[in-house]
């Protein structure tokens, strides 16, 4: 062991507790009792009171919400991010196969309609997409909330690049057996991009449920919230006072919005490290 | 493009209509309606619009509050992308020498990846409690008089220690995978020409992760405009006096508590350009990459 060393794996160490010890630190601190936490602060080390905290935000009647229970938040969670990464999959690599195996007249401008998307974030244009989703009477409905993110272009670009990866013979070969277009997708393209169809459902599953903005604006009833909604709502609960704050539950509502996305990221983590470097390029 | 391609007049147009329509309707609609709005006026009861040609832009964009977001914003942008940028780079680098330990570093810098914005500021929000935050307690400590909800200087060392802890991964993400491209060989020649590892570094390495750092800077100017409004809504609200508002958080708020349409239009035009001109740097970039 030389200094050099030691040094490297003091300042991974460090790195390594700024990034997980505020985490950690919410976890523990959501297992105390409300009383404890207002008398000793913040809490280092888990307490006694997981099981009655969690149980209050998951499945009791006005637990943490004012009606909605924190079981049918993480239900809105995870059908928002499912839909959308499922979505999103579905429409961009419809998009991609037409773009790059096709030879028709509005090929490009076509192509350029997909680009223009990357320039037009929803925070460029909240209130008329408000009102358009409004005057379809899709507030509050799970269409208006997915449909509406999935059209962006980088899923689409992630699978022209990798459309344009696959060898051209595949195509002759099967053009020569007589396969339609549609079987040439279903049966060769879609087996062959298993892979990278895994990586960017992952990396989209995250990135729906973490979705913030746009929720918040579409969604009116409580009972649409997700669990990222939730920490608006609890956040505007402790802001505005009142009785005993009850921060065990905020950091539980915290820790449950955070454990499934992270829990895939883990899971799939050589699949999501390659998805997010390859989409990015 | 493809040496062979289907020759079909309709099939290629059913597969991109799902996105192009939900494109039209979604997005250059709203868009298309935003410039349009900029252009107007409405009176205090919505009876009745006039179009005003720049008048919304002018009043907004000449208004302080608007100056002073738009100051906070480069400002708030150029530390976060800065300091994320140089934490993971530094964390990359050295979980790239070691053996030892190698994975478990590597999934827990990352991890953080996963976790929402505003699940980050909610966190970070109760480090700073005035209560319970042992942060707040800590700083006041040591001596530092540290007051987030009255002090500007304080509020924006909130936002900012929160916008770079949720960035940080990310970027350790992009450079990790860049120094493993880098050739074992490049490295061997290097170690036998120059002892120091810290010249090593900055004449060798650092040059060849150059596309990586400018590909990144892009990513994260566009996540310090963007993507911290979740932070910035669960913290600091902008707070105090507007001294953290972000122009984002600025368009939200004028559109939807102040109702001020033409105004909060004008803004996103405004960003609209940002996001244009991000952009184009980032493509004139990819371009160059291409000739490497």
């Amino acid at each position: 062991m030389n200094w050099r060393l030691l040094s490297t794996h003091a300042i991974l160490l460090i790195g390594m507790v700024f990034m997980t010890l505020p985490v950690w630190v919410a976890f523990c601190t959501s297992t105390h009792a409300p009383e404890t936490i207002l008398r000793d602060g913040l809490q280092f080390w888990p307490g006694s009171n997981f099981a009655e905290t969690y149980r209050q935000v998951l499945f009791v009647d006005g637990g943490v919400m004012k009606s909605v229970l924190g079981f049918d938040m993480l239900k809105n969670s995870l059908i928002l991010g499912v839909g959308f990464a499922i979505g999103k999959v579905v429409i961009s690599m419809l998009a991609a196969y037409a773009i790059v195996y096709f030879r028709f007249k509005l090929a490009v401008p076509l192509f350029w309609i997909i680009f223009m998307t990357l320039l037009l974030p929803l925070e460029v244009r909240i209130i008329p997409s408000y009102e358009v989703v409004s005057s379809l009477g899709l507030l509050d409905t799970h269409t208006g909330l997915i449909v509406p993110l999935i059209a962006s272009a980088t899923g689409t670009f992630f699978f022209r690049q990798f459309f344009r990866s696959v060898p051209d013979e595949l195509l002759e070969a099967a053009r020569l057996d007589g396969a339609t277009p549609w079987r040439f997708f279903k049966d060769i393209l879609v087996p062959l991009s298993k892979t990278m169809i895994a990586a960017i459902l992952i990396i989209m599953f995250v990135v729906g449920w973490n979705q913030y903005l746009w929720p918040l604006i579409m969604t009116t009833k409580e009972e649409n919230y997700t669990l990222v909604i939730g920490i608006k709502q609890i956040y505007q609960v402790l802001a505005e006072g009142g009785e005993l704050p009850q921060y065990q539950k905020a950091f539980a509502l915290t820790i449950l919005a955070t454990l499934p996305p992270v829990l895939v990221v883990l899971i799939f983590q050589s699949w999501f490290v390659k998805g997010l470097v390859e989409s990015e390029k | 493009m493809k040496r062979v391609q289907f020759e079909h007049s309709t099939i290629p147009y059913l597969f991109v209509a799902p996105q192009i329509i939900i494109i039209v309707v979604f997005f250059l609609w709203p868009a298309a309606q935003a410039i349009y709005q900029s252009f107007l006026l409405e009176d205090a009861f919505g009876l009745s619009t006039q179009f005003v040609w720049f008048r919304n832009y002018k009043d907004t964009i000449l208004s302080t509050s608007w100056l002073q977001a738009a100051s906070f914003t480069m400002l708030f942008s150029a530390l976060v992308t800065f300091l994320s940028l140089a934490i993971a780079l530094l964390l990359a680098v050295k979980a790239n020498e070691v053996i030892r330990g190698a994975r478990t570093y590597k999934t827990t810098l990352m991890w953080a990846y996963a976790i929402a914005p505003p699940v980050a500021g909610l966190m970070g929000n109760l480090m700073f409690n005035p209560l319970i935050g042992d942060l707040y307690k800590f700083f006041n400590a040591i001596g530092w008089d540290f007051d987030h909800k009255l002090d500007a200087f304080d509020a924006g060392f909130v936002v900012v220690l929160i916008s770079v802890w949720k960035q940080v991964s990310v970027n350790f993400i992009f450079f990790l995978s860049g120094l493993q491209g880098i050739p074992k060989s490049v490295n061997e020649a290097a170690t036998l020409d120059c002892k120091s590892p810290f010249r090593r570094f900055w004449t060798i390495t650092f040059p060849l992760l150059a596309p990586t750092t400018f590909f990144l800077m892009v990513i994260n100017i566009t996540y310090a405009f963007f993507e911290t409004f979740g932070i910035i809504d669960t913290t600091t609200r902008g707070a105090p006096g507007g001294s953290t508002n972000t122009l984002v958080f600025k368009v939200f708020q004028d559109g939807f508590r102040g109702a001020d349409l033409g105004g909060s239009s004008a803004q996103s035009v405004v960003l609209m350009l940002i996001v244009l001109a991000l952009t184009v740097v980032q493509f004139r970039f990819i371009e160059r990459k291409v000739h490497y």
